[in-house]
């Protein structure tokens, strides 16, 4: 591992001054991610400002009916939240389907929307990987695809997200609460994280010094019936090969509103807006929920060791809507 | 670049310099001698490093140890009240909960911090109804563990001292 400095923040803007003052100087939440990347080599930074005891640590009610959901929160008080398990039922889940409760202590949310892809090229130094090594080519997109993207994806990139938590906040309209030294802007969840294009060394819009600290959850009083489903190799603690989140407003036998985000399929969080406005003003039939999720899917572009993904896909949706449409909860 | 840092290590005030560089887990071991937190994959992925960092488990080979300046840490050689086991500990030996061993620190630390997330109402991925307070079964049993792997295979006797140890 490089040497490096380490820093204890005293506050948000000296965190920024600091990490926007030094090109190799990165933020550092509970390190789940990216000590594991400074061991392996992919990071080298020469600064870490740790950021995780600056008071970004409460989950609070917003006007209006949201919730801020601060970037330091852990995952595990964030899934343990009496109002998050209440009302948002899908990012409670989506969080306790993720990682393992030893892991969920430590990792932050800002950190779990910060972590990197889990492609075994982009974690094997000895192999291409336009992620890690910009121009180097990529090594996946005729390799081991069974954890890569059928959507949104690139020549150059066919990496997933790997988050469980930021596929329910995109299904949840999240916004992401960034600062710099000149202020504060807001993202929508959605638009966060990008696809990978022709510079898949970038994950997320944020710039260099760039500091979360909040991501907030608005109203959505339907999301109470939302649900997170995840699709893995085992039943516990391993990356999803497919997930997804929904939430489901029914009445008077038709969807008045529908949010669906799916997870293991692209760089980013996908959400899934066909779906969504194939499904608003139809009944909750299985055959809707299918062309709802065939509509989404009529994008896929699956490569040859990942075509089973579309129908896992599919029948996922279909199996998700199903259970939140009949009461199920999941 | 080095770094001065205090950890309360199973009831011990401990003062050392450490390399940024140097995990809770590389602190533990290799400078203070406290051996019973195991170092097997040392990525996060096999819990064999699991303590109760200020009172929750975790994993100690991903933490840095300066970022942990002033934490109290309780190891699985720090659970015991001097000749008695904690019952945890004590149920692993009746269940015959280990192999070969090298998981069981871990498995230990583990299993007492998901007893006090139990405790506390957490739920976790197989608990059905979100909003009530969780009830012990293997199912939870086996969810709330898979965060610690046993190569030997002892998860069967693993469950059944959790079991025990859930209701002592």
């Amino acid at each position: 591992m490089t040497p490096f400095a380490y820093e204890r923040a005293a506050d948000a803007a000296s965190a920024v001054a600091r990490v926007s003052g030094h090109p190799r100087a990165a933020f550092l939440g509970a390190g789940t991610n990216l000590v594991d990347h400074m061991k392996l080599g992919i990071a080298a930074p020469e600064l870490l400002v740790d950021v995780s005891r600056l008071p970004f640590d409460r989950i609070e009610p917003l006007p209006g009916g949201g919730v801020r959901i601060g970037a330091a929160v852990r995952n595990s008080d964030l899934a343990a939240d009496l109002t998050i398990r209440a009302r948002y039922p899908a990012l409670a889940q989506a969080l306790l389907a993720g990682a393992s409760a030893q892991l969920r202590n430590l990792a932050t949310t800002a950190g779990n929307l910060m972590q990197r892809t889990r492609c075994v090229y982009f974690q094997d130094l000895t192999t291409p990987c336009n992620k890690r090594t910009p121009g180097s080519g990529c090594a996946a997109r005729e390799g081991y695809t069974r954890y890569h993207a059928i959507l949104g994806a690139s020549e150059h990139c066919v990496a997933t997200h790997p988050s469980d938590m930021a596929v329910a906040m995109a299904a949840l309209d999240a916004v992401v609460v960034v600062r710099d030294s000149l202020g504060e802007r807001r993202i929508p969840l959605v638009e966060f994280h990008r696809l990978p294009g022709d510079a898949p060394e970038r994950d997320t819009v944020l710039e260099h010094g760039e500091l979360i600290t909040a991501v907030e959850l608005p109203a959505l009083p339907f999301a109470a019936r939302s649900a997170y489903r995840k699709v893995r190799e085992r039943a516990s603690y391993a990356f999803a090969l497919v997930s997804v989140a929904a939430a489901l407003d029914i009445a008077d036998g038709v969807v008045r509103e529908a949010r669906i985000a799916l997870g293991g399929v692209a760089h980013k969080p996908w959400r899934a807006a066909r779906a969504e406005t194939a499904l608003r003003g139809a009944a909750p039939t299985v055959e809707n929920f299918r062309a709802a999720a065939d509509a989404e899917l009529a994008l896929a572009k699956p490569l040859d060791g990942n075509a089973f993904k579309v129908a896992l896909t599919r029948n996922t949706v279909v199996a998700t809507l199903r259970s939140l449409a009949n009461g199920d909860g999941r | 670049m080095d770094a001065q840092i205090t950890l309360l290590v199973d009831g011990a005030r401990r003062s050392l310099t450490v390399d940024t560089r140097t995990t809770l887990l590389d602190a533990l071991r290799d400078r203070l001698g406290v051996m019973s937190p195991k170092k097997g994959c040392d990525h996060g992925q096999c819990g064999a490093c699991t303590v109760l960092l200020d009172g929750r488990r975790a994993t100690t080979c991903l933490a840095l140890a300066v970022a942990y300046d002033g934490a109290a840490i309780t190891t699985a050689q720090g659970l015991a009240d001097g000749s008695i086991l904690h019952p945890v500990q004590q149920a692993f030996l009746d269940h015959d909960g280990f192999q070969c061993g090298y998981c069981t620190p871990g498995q230990i630390c583990s299993a007492v911090g998901m007893l006090a997330e139990l405790k506390a109402g957490h739920p976790s991925h197989v608990t059905k109804n979100l909003t009530a307070a969780p009830t012990l079964s293997d199912n939870e049993i086996r969810e709330r563990m898979s965060g610690n792997l046993c190569r030997c295979g002892a998860y069967v006797n693993i469950v059944a001292a959790i079991r025990q140890a859930a209701s002592s």
